[in-house]
């Protein structure tokens, strides 16, 4: 059986549980910038570069891994989030890449296979910190900083590597400019190609307002019909709110996706001090009344959440019905910002 | 929402309008914009369409003086960043691949590609359809082969039904492939021609029975090529067309939708004309066109088009539907005809006008029409009256031309500006039969009486929004018992209220006091004062109904005072952890112009209805059983009037901030602005308090110990007078209130889009990401009482925090009672505290006005005026 059929098999019978947030585990570590770049020999400060850690920390980023599947997670993601090109520049450290990615994908597998218990590797994709759809000059609406090409590239280099290190669905994650999903999209379906077997699509989006929409202006359905061509496994939200904020751009969602929906909210908002402070009781409580609601196949956490937070919402979706995924629409689904449905 | 919106369309869309005017080949404009590089002006093209209701835009570059997929991407990029074009999907629209793909790269949605075809074979055909699939297109494929362009309806379905099978062998979903078979030029004269409407029109069915889940769609222009220049046929062709090809499966079409005929309001001449030529009915069809288009050239058909069934009932029952409806378009025609059929032009007025006005009055008092339809039927009256004024006087008529149910005279009083209200009000009387004499804003008592005396008005109407109006109203009363008149007094406005009136009105003047609470009790209020049976009730139970209120007062049911010592000892506790850092920008900032769109997007519509007397909350006013129709015919009329105000730059709003040092001194604060100290005293709850609750002041929000800081800010929308002017001219009350009343809510949009920017940039003690929705319901930290409201009620402070921001800031001047000008203003103080919270200080003791007299500096009796309605 494929990965994504195995994969659409189990979520038929319960709800799956991704992992929690790797950034706010590490920075629990307190780690300083020699134990960032132990081992390289980098110009720039690397401090904050957590995807290094899977070179220079490995021990580090496994036992982070190793408490998430622990705590019951299925889903267990690359601690990958900025480990691409246009990121990685930030630190003089693009040509790491490759390194960085084959590394992170083979210490998640490696704990993934660990004791015979299924689970699956998600490479993680992030949105890079450039945008397609936006021009950064106020004065010029026309300027872009980085091109389609040069983002389906960056993707393609990270894909090919994490792919190497032996993932199983490609993570494209915190979208915030759908144009820059579609180049990821686009990467992976030409590395599929190229290797010449199945390369399954993750892909959740992230809100920047309560109103709904991502920063270049998608409403949940109009991402939808953006980027259903990439038939993901699963398609679904992260980050943004918390889970209350969040619910009812999901339930939207989760009306409309003729796929597997997975969401994972961050521990809450921020305090004043950046921190998130919800408890795991409280993130798993929430997290419940979705999945009650039948809007949820897939749950994990983003920002702030711990290995508690993940066994307090494997805890709380154990023995729950999966939402039950919906027939696929009749009509033409286009989308400029918004949706729109012609009729069959 | 969005759901819904999807969830509206039901099955979905039925026939999509793609606006065709982005495209270099059929638009000469946009080809000469695109040409010059004015991407600025050719955006407003791509805006104007959405507007006028494109569903998908069609972009087209293909010029050969043109880096096309430089010109193609500068667009897209461009129209990106426009939320209202961007919304709507885009069609990319190239003969040339690679314009097409250069495309997709800057296309964020779910666009469609335009087109591709057989036309080099199999292979690249595939080729293209696979990369259309990875870049997550729609296609159009075009009904053509390597043999050519399909013509003949077998043709069509044929190339169509081949190129289906592939595609969907292939992977790509029935549903994302969209046909194309070619609408080609009728009328040319050329026999081969005469069919090709017909063949398209029976190609689509075919088609659409074929390949099921496919659409069809087609570019009209090319169908009346032959009548360039001759625009009523043209439009009448197109029309003619999709009313026989829609129900034949085309759903989808390449049309400039403002530009359509309604198929049953085409002149039936040229209706049966095209419908022979679209049909291949006659083998003259074609003949006979050419000849009958000669006589349309030039005329324009949408004038008949508007001209719909009510246009041919008798004059009279026009009127009267015309009232009814508030539609003002034939008025003064039929004005006229009725005039020239009646005996005197006065019985135009007493008959079919008074009569249709009779139906919106009985309408609106029994609820079955409301107030933002009765303005629309009075601005039609009042342009009916207009016209006959000129008559009536000629006839020299002496015996009062318009002698109505009774004469109101009515005014804003001294020091106030506001009116929405008193005019409408004014607009309902009207519509009942009553003279109204408005006298307008700032009017002082000595005017208001010499009006009513030289009118022999039957009563008086005063209105006032602030809280100094009050005693103004007590002024113009007292007045009037000193001259000893009896004419009934009526007061009304956002801050009057029956209690005040009894307490404090009435007793003034022994005359009859009757408090109005809104404009739809005006007319009964009027009609009974007018009434020889109902005036001596009505105003015997209001006298009681005023005792009654007076003596449960005088019995003491209010509530027990605190001494001030006692309040200030119970005061709100300083949280020193939660106070708000220093602000990031300190000082005096300006804001000449803020785009009025960002205004616009965070608009608080419930107080809109609210001042229109709709009641409910905005957005479900709009679906309301009751009032939903109105509402959403006035949300209507009010965003076309935005889309206006905006595009033509109608109004400016200014606004300036500050932000200053300050230290505390019991209830004041004093403010380092510049180099000098200002005192702003505040006043404290007195009310007795449960235990545990404070008796709270704004200045507990401020450090009692050390430096903090403070802000004030102040908003104005400027330039409503040429507009305001225009309508009074044009007799437009409804467009005169919707103006007004928007530009109050573009104030108010503005200080709370304003003080997001405080709070987020200038002070930058948050780091928020509100939606509108929670900016309206303020679940901010930090607060912006304004001078004159709940929990800083004296007017008087607004000098103050005027010459603090500079003097005049925002280009706002106060009159001698503190009311702003212009009226769409709004000025605060910024506390940024994250305890900071909005309070009433409601009722204070005397031993608090003493207090507060010696810190502002002034005697007691003047600061007893400011704060009437607190010592009550």
């Amino acid at each position: 059986m494929s990965i994504a059929r195995a994969f659409r098999a189990e979520a038929a019978k319960r709800i799956l549980i991704k992992d929690g947030a790797y950034g706010t585990m590490i920075q629990d570590r307190r780690l300083q910038s020699a134990d960032y770049c132990a081992g390289y020999d980098l110009l720039k400060d690397q401090r904050g570069n957590n995807d290094l850690l899977n070179l220079s920390q490995p021990v580090v980023v496994r036992s982070i891994c190793e408490r998430f599947a622990t705590a019951e997670a299925d889903v267990l993601a690359t601690n990958t989030f900025n480990a691409n090109a246009i990121s990685q520049a930030d630190y003089g450290a693009e040509h790491l890449v490759g390194d960085i990615n084959r590394a992170a994908a083979r210490i998640t597998r490696e704990v993934a296979d660990r004791d015979g218990k299924q689970r699956w590797v998600a490479g993680a994709l992030g949105p890079t910190n450039k945008t397609l759809s936006l021009s950064p000059d106020v004065n010029d609406p026309g300027f872009r900083e980085v091109d389609f090409d040069q983002v389906k590239a960056v993707y393609r280099e990270q894909i090919d590597a994490l792919v190497d290190g032996g993932v199983d669905f490609v993570l494209v994650e915190t979208i915030f400019d759908t144009l820059n999903a579609k180049a990821a999209i686009m990467a992976t379906l030409d590395a599929e190609q190229a290797l010449g077997r199945e390369l399954p699509l993750m892909i959740s989006m992230t809100l920047t307002d309560l109103s709904g929409r991502n920063l270049s202006g998608h409403t949940v359905e109009a991402f939808w019909a953006s980027v259903r061509h990439a038939r993901p496994v699963t398609i679904g939200l992260n980050c943004s709110f918390g889970a209350a904020q969040l619910r009812p751009h999901l339930a939207a969602l989760a009306a409309t996706a003729d796929t597997l929906v997975m969401a994972y909210p961050n521990a809450g908002l921020p305090n004043e001090l950046g921190e998130y402070d919800e408890a795991a009781e409280e993130t798993a409580a929430q997290v419940r009344e979705w999945i009650d609601s039948g809007l949820v196949n897939v749950v994990g956490g983003c920002c702030g959440t711990t290995p508690q937070h993940i066994a307090a919402i494997a805890g709380a979706a154990r023995d729950c019905t999966p939402r039950g995924v919906p027939a696929r629409p009749t009509g033409t689904l286009l989308a400029g910002l918004e949706p729109m449905l012609i009729a069959a | 929402m969005e759901l819904s919106r999807v969830e509206q369309a039901g099955a979905g869309a039925r026939f999509v309008n793609i606006g065709e005017r982005c495209n270099v080949t059929g638009s000469a404009k946009f080809k000469k914009l695109i040409l010059a590089g004015d991407y600025d002006a050719a955006v407003t093209v791509a805006l104007d369409q959405v507007e006028n209701g494109a569903q998908i835009l069609d972009v087209n570059v293909d010029e050969a003086l043109l880096d096309s997929e430089l010109a193609m991407t500068t667009f897209l990029k461009r129209i990106a960043a426009e939320p209202d074009i961007a919304r709507v999907p885009v069609m990319v629209d190239s003969s040339k691949w690679s314009v097409i793909e250069a495309g997709l790269k800057c296309v964020s949605g779910k666009p469609i590609v335009n087109s591709i075809s057989l036309k080099e074979g199999e292979g690249p055909f595939l080729e293209l359809a696979a990369k259309c699939r990875a870049y997550g297109a729609a296609v159009v494929v075009m009904a053509f082969d390597e043999v050519g362009q399909a013509d003949t309806a077998e043709r069509k379905v044929g190339i169509c039904e081949r190129a289906y099978g592939l595609l969907t062998a292939d992977g790509t979903d029935p549903a994302d492939i969209i046909f194309d078979p070619n609408i080609f030029a009728v009328a040319t004269g050329i026999d081969e021609h005469r069919r090709y409407a017909l063949d398209f029109i029976e190609a689509a069915r075919e088609i659409r029975g074929r390949c099921p889940g496919a659409h069809i769609s087609g570019g009209l222009s090319n169908l009346s090529f032959s009548f360039r220049g001759n625009e009523p046929v043209r439009r009448a062709m197109h029309s003619i067309f999709l009313y026989h090809a829609i129900p034949a499966g085309m759903d989808m079409g390449i049309v400039n939708a403002g530009q359509l005929d309604v198929y049953d309001a085409i002149d039936p001449e040229l209706r049966e004309a095209c419908e022979d030529v679209i049909l291949d009915r006659r083998d003259d069809a074609t003949e006979r066109l050419v000849t009958l288009a000669e006589r349309f050239k030039g005329t324009d058909a949408a004038a008949e088009k508007a001209a719909a069934e009510w246009r041919s009932l008798p004059v009279k029952e026009r009127l009267s539907y015309a009232l009814v409806k508030g539609i003002d378009a034939h008025i003064v025609a039929d004005t006229e005809e009725a005039r020239q059929s009646a005996e005197r032009p006065i019985h135009v007025i007493e008959g079919p006008l008074m009569d249709g006005m009779n139906v919106v009055g009985d309408l609106f008092g029994a609820g079955k029409m409301f107030l933002p339809q009765v303005v629309k039927s009075a601005r039609v009256m009042k342009r009916a009256v207009a016209h006959l004024i000129p008559f009536i006087e000629a006839e020299k008529e002496k015996t009062g031309a318009t002698q109505g149910k009774g004469r109101v005279v009515m005014a804003t009083v001294k020091g106030d500006v506001h009116d929405i209200g008193k005019n409408i009000v004014g607009v309902v009387l009207q519509c009942n039969g009553f003279e109204v004499i408005d006298l307008g804003v700032m009017v002082p008592w000595q005017d208001i009486l010499q009006a009513a005396n030289d009118n022999n008005a039957d009563m008086i109407g005063l209105s006032g929004l602030i809280t100094p109006s009050l005693d103004e109203m007590v002024t113009v009363a007292g007045e009037m018992q000193r001259l000893g008149l009896n004419t009934p007094l009526l007061i009304g406005g956002a801050t009057t209220s029956k209690a005040h009136t009894a307490l404090r009105i009435d007793p003034a003047y022994t005359g009859p006091v009757i408090h109005v609470l809104d404009a739809s009790r005006a007319v009964g209020v009027a009609s009974s004062l007018v009434s020889e049976t109902q005036r001596e009730p009505l105003i015997a139970s209001t006298a009681e109904d005023y005792d009654k209120l007076r003596l449960s007062r005088a019995r003491g049911g209010q509530n027990d005072l605190a001494s001030l010592a006692d309040a200030r000892a119970n005061a709100f506790p300083f949280n020193p952890s939660r106070r708000a850092p220093a602000p990031r920008m300190p000082g005096l900032h300006q804001f000449g112009e803020w785009p009025l769109r960002d205004l616009r997007a965070s608009i608080d519509w419930t107080p809109f209805f609210r001042a229109w007397e709709l009641a409910g909350n905005y957005p479900q006013i709009l679906t309301d059983p009751v009032v939903g129709e109105t509402a959403t015919s006035l949300f209507e009329d009010a965003n076309a009037m935005l889309d206006r105000i905006i595009a033509e730059r109608w109004l400016v709003a200014s606004g300036t901030v500050g932000l200053w040092r300050c230290r505390r001194e019991g209830d004041d604060v004093l403010v380092l602005a510049g180099n000098d100290w200002t005192r702003l005293p505040f006043l404290r709850q007195q009310v007795k308090k449960r235990e545990g609750r404070p008796n709270m002041c704004v200045a507990d929000f401020i450090s009692p110990k050390g430096e903090d800081w403070i802000g004030g800010f102040a908003v104005g929308i400027h330039g409503l007078e040429p507009h305001l002017a225009r309508f009074a001219r044009e007799n437009d009350d409804y467009s005169d209130i919707l103006l007004k009343a928007l530009s109050d809510r573009l104030a108010e949009s503005f200080a709370e889009v304003l003080h997001a920017e405080v709070r987020n940039r200038l002070w930058g003690y948050a780091d928020e990401h509100f939606s509108n929705a929670d900016l309206i319901r303020e679940s901010y930290q930090g607060i912006r009482p304004a001078p004159g409201y709940p929990a800083c009620p004296d007017h008087s402070l607004k000098p103050v925090l005027f010459d603090l921001l500079g003097g005049g800031p925002a280009g706002v001047s106060l009159t001698e009672n503190f009311a702003m000008l212009p009226t769409s203003a709004v000025s605060g103080f910024y506390f940024g505290h994250r305890d900071s919270q909005y309070f009433g200080v409601a009722r204070i003791g005397r031993d608090q006005l003493e207090d507060y007299a010696g810190r502002r500096g002034v005697e007691v009796d003047e600061a007893e005026r400011w704060l009437r309605p607190n010592l009550d």
